[in-house]
């Protein structure tokens, strides 16, 4: 098996799936000779050629807008949107139009559109190019959201998606496309979507994260194991449809649950998490479901670090947490 | 290949010989706090820059036209009208440090600089996004029986917006006192114009929206002024918007974070340095007997020592406050932000501060 960064694991599931199915087209800004800001897409439009892999002028709702029409008329697109921060244009298209669609045809028109985003902060690009905006399209029904954390769930959970009948929003988190390396199986294989992973067994404090807080959220459970804290952590992947078997049963054994992301706080889908298991569990629960999250401001330039939810702050929420006495 | 102009348009838009000198050095001064930004960038420095190289003129020569009173909603490229138009340099270079002496407060990345003092609104990254602002702030200056004008800037790459769209249609019915300027600079990233966009020119999109579109050659700052003055005239006179297409080249890479080797010969931009916008503007100096090499190295040398203390005095300004991230969400602090500054404030180990509105 290959070692490869999250974003070659993209690059390597973007190309089995085109290579394995000439309905697959990939469509953006600068995805082709650039092969993407991020290089996502590098070599595939030497590959498979300026009608697979589609430069576009700049308009996020026509890329969406497009890709939906391809998708109704039998295509896989893949549209990449350059930035998260980015994909507002693209809004109504993506709420109105590719959410809706099976459902107000009847059935009579599924639309399997993948639109890639990479999201997130930590690198350094103030409001514009760290943003965290998965509550705003989890809230829209009709769309699957996935965030992978691993470069060996970055390619099996995208096959995963293009090979399934439901819009996806697949966020990537950006701050780990390099950072993030792992082995990564040639070829074909998925991992299932709707589908946790318990990346940390434990049994006092449930710490729940995904994409680029998980390795924070590890860190954490590292720290806290030293002070006598037994951290499980467990990495949704699918945020919507979440996994709540496997998010129930660990709120039910460690009875004390933490929710760490990055977006604002207020209606981020940690609020969502926290209202899901008091309905589900509430007698299991010894603490209130804390949020470490990032704070309700636009996300900043200079003090990213002390925006983000990074290690420190995700300890002392598990510190309150773990100690917390009705 | 501007339109024929009127006798009283060319008045408007001609240049004294000293306006020209004038307009000759903003365009040295960005080019010098260009390279020693990029050269600060490669260091380490500064996290991002994008410079205007090649485009000098488009951007000088537009913002002169304008009076104090005008306001300019920017692209990515026209800081330096900023600093035209008077905005000190070391506040405008603290911007890129992110720290307390930017006005911005270090809330956007560098390169995003704005200023209330000198009338440039304050931008985000989003492509196009400021068109229909600048409809609204003409309108409202029409509203008010102001003759202020509006200039919009906006890149080649963002003619494919719906904003643009939007914009050039509000603008064309409701008559505003707006002048677009396009700067064609022939990329978007690594996108290439003809890519872009199916007509010829930008200029002629104007058609559908029943304004005049003009282009221009965007590397003559004399020809830019003149055609920007024009527009700004008809615009104060209540006779609407106009387009203007000023045909440049983006010389150097997209930004910090691109390698443009990856998408384009060299040879392309090699033809375009040859038409350098302060090569071409020096020689005309020179051939009025306005400009010669003593003048041209004192220039640099005050320049480059300009420069170098700003960015001194600029890197030495202090760190914004952790805290001051919750300040201006809103115009005052509501309860929410103030249990979460004493969160973070407890995390990092520190006493709450007395709150403060802005
Ligand atoms: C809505 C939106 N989509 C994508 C981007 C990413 N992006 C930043 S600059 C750019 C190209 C802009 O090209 P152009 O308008 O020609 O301006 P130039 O960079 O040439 O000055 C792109 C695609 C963005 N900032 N905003
Ligand atoms: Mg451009």
């Amino acid at each position: 098996m290959a070692t490869l960064t999250l974003v070659q694991a993209i690059h390597d599931a973007l190309r089995t799936a085109m290579r394995a199915d000439a309905r697959v087209v990939v469509l953006g800004e600068d995805v082709g000779r650039l092969g993407g800001v991020f290089r996502a897409t590098l070599g595939l439009h030497e590959e498979f050629g300026p009608e697979r892999v589609i430069d576009t002028p700049l308009a996020e709702g026509g890329i969406v807008g497009a890709a939906i029409g391809m998708a109704l008329y039998g295509l896989r697109p893949v549209p990449e949107i350059q930035f998260a921060d980015f994909i507002y244009p693209a809004f109504d298209q993506i709420v109105n139009e590719l959410a809706k669609l099976r459902y107000r045809s009847g059935g009579e028109y599924p639309c399997p559109v993948v639109i890639r985003a990479p999201y997130g902060g930590g690198v350094k690009g103030g409001h514009y190019h760290s943003q965290s905006p998965e509550a705003l399209f989890i809230h829209t029904a009709g769309l699957k959201v996935v965030v992978p954390s691993t470069p060996y769930d970055a390619k099996g959970l995208l096959l995963s998606a293009l090979r399934q009948e439901d819009p996806v929003l697949f966020l990537e988190p950006k701050r780990l496309y390099r950072a993030a390396k792992g082995e990564v199986p040639e070829g074909d294989y998925t991992v299932p979507l709707e589908s946790a992973a318990v990346r940390r067994e434990g049994t006092d404090v449930t710490v729940v994260a995904w994409g680029a807080m998980v390795p924070e959220a590890l860190e954490a459970a590292e720290s806290a194991a030293h002070a006598g804290i037994s951290c499980e952590v467990v990495d949704l992947r699918t945020l919507w449809p979440v996994d709540i078997t496997t998010l129930e049963a660990s709120a039910r054994k460690t009875g004390r649950v933490v929710v760490v992301h990055e977006a604002a706080r207020t209606c981020g889908f940690g609020a969502e998490v926290a209202a899901l298991l008091q309905e589900r569990c509430f007698v299991h629960l010894a603490a209130p479901v804390k949020r470490v999250t990032g704070w309700d401001t636009p996300f900043p330039y200079a003090l990213e670090q002390q925006y983000l939810p990074l290690a420190p702050r995700i300890l002392a929420g598990v510190d309150e947490t773990f100690r917390f006495v009705a | 290949m501007a339109a024929p102009l009127a006798k009283e348009e060319a008045e408007a838009g001609a240049l004294s010989p000293e306006a020209l000198v004038a307009l000759y050095r903003a365009m040295a001064r960005i080019r010098v706090v260009d390279e020693r930004m990029a050269t600060l960038q490669r260091a380490g420095r500064v996290g991002f820059y994008g410079v205007c190289t090649g485009q000098e003129a488009a951007c000088i020569g537009s913002a002169a036209a304008l009076r104090p009173s005008d306001w300019v909603f920017p692209a990515l490229r026209e800081g330096a009208a900023m600093l035209l138009r008077g905005f000190p340099l070391v506040t405008y270079l603290a911007q890129c440090f992110g720290n307390a002496g930017d006005v911005g407060r270090g809330r956007q990345m560098p390169s995003h600089q704005a200023g209330r003092s000198v009338n440039q609104v304050s931008w985000s990254s989003c492509i196009g996004n400021q068109l229909p602002q600048a409809v609204g702030a003409a309108w409202a200056a029409k509203l008010q029986r102001e003759d202020t004008v509006v200039l919009a800037y906006l890149g080649d790459g963002a003619t494919s917006t719906g904003d643009f769209h939007t914009a050039l249609n509000f603008a064309g019915v409701a008559r505003v006192p707006v002048v677009f300027v396009c700067q064609n600079n022939q990329w978007s990233i690594s996108v290439p114009f003809r890519a872009q966009t199916a007509t010829a020119t930008v200029a002629e999109k104007a058609a559908a929206y029943g304004m005049p579109g003009v282009k221009v050659d965007g590397n003559d700052v004399e020809a830019v002024y003149a055609a920007t003055a024009v527009a700004v005239a008809r615009a104060r006179r209540g006779e609407g918007p106009t387009l203007i297409e000023a045909e440049t080249y983006r010389v150097g890479a997209h930004s910090s974070a691109d390698d443009p080797s990856r998408y384009r010969e060299a040879a392309e931009v090699e033809r375009w340095r040859a038409k350098d916008p302060l090569v071409r503007t020096r020689a005309r100096l020179e051939a009025a007997g306005l400009w010669d090499a003593t003048r041209e190295a004192a220039l640099l040398d005050e320049l480059s020592a300009e420069v170098a203390a700003a960015i001194h005095e600029a890197e030495a300004t202090p760190p914004v406050q952790a805290e001051s991230m919750f300040e201006g969400v809103y115009a005052r602090l509501p309860w929410h932000l103030a249990e979460q500054r004493s969160e973070l404030l407890s995390v990092l180990g520190s006493r709450a501060p007395v709150p403060r509105d802005d």
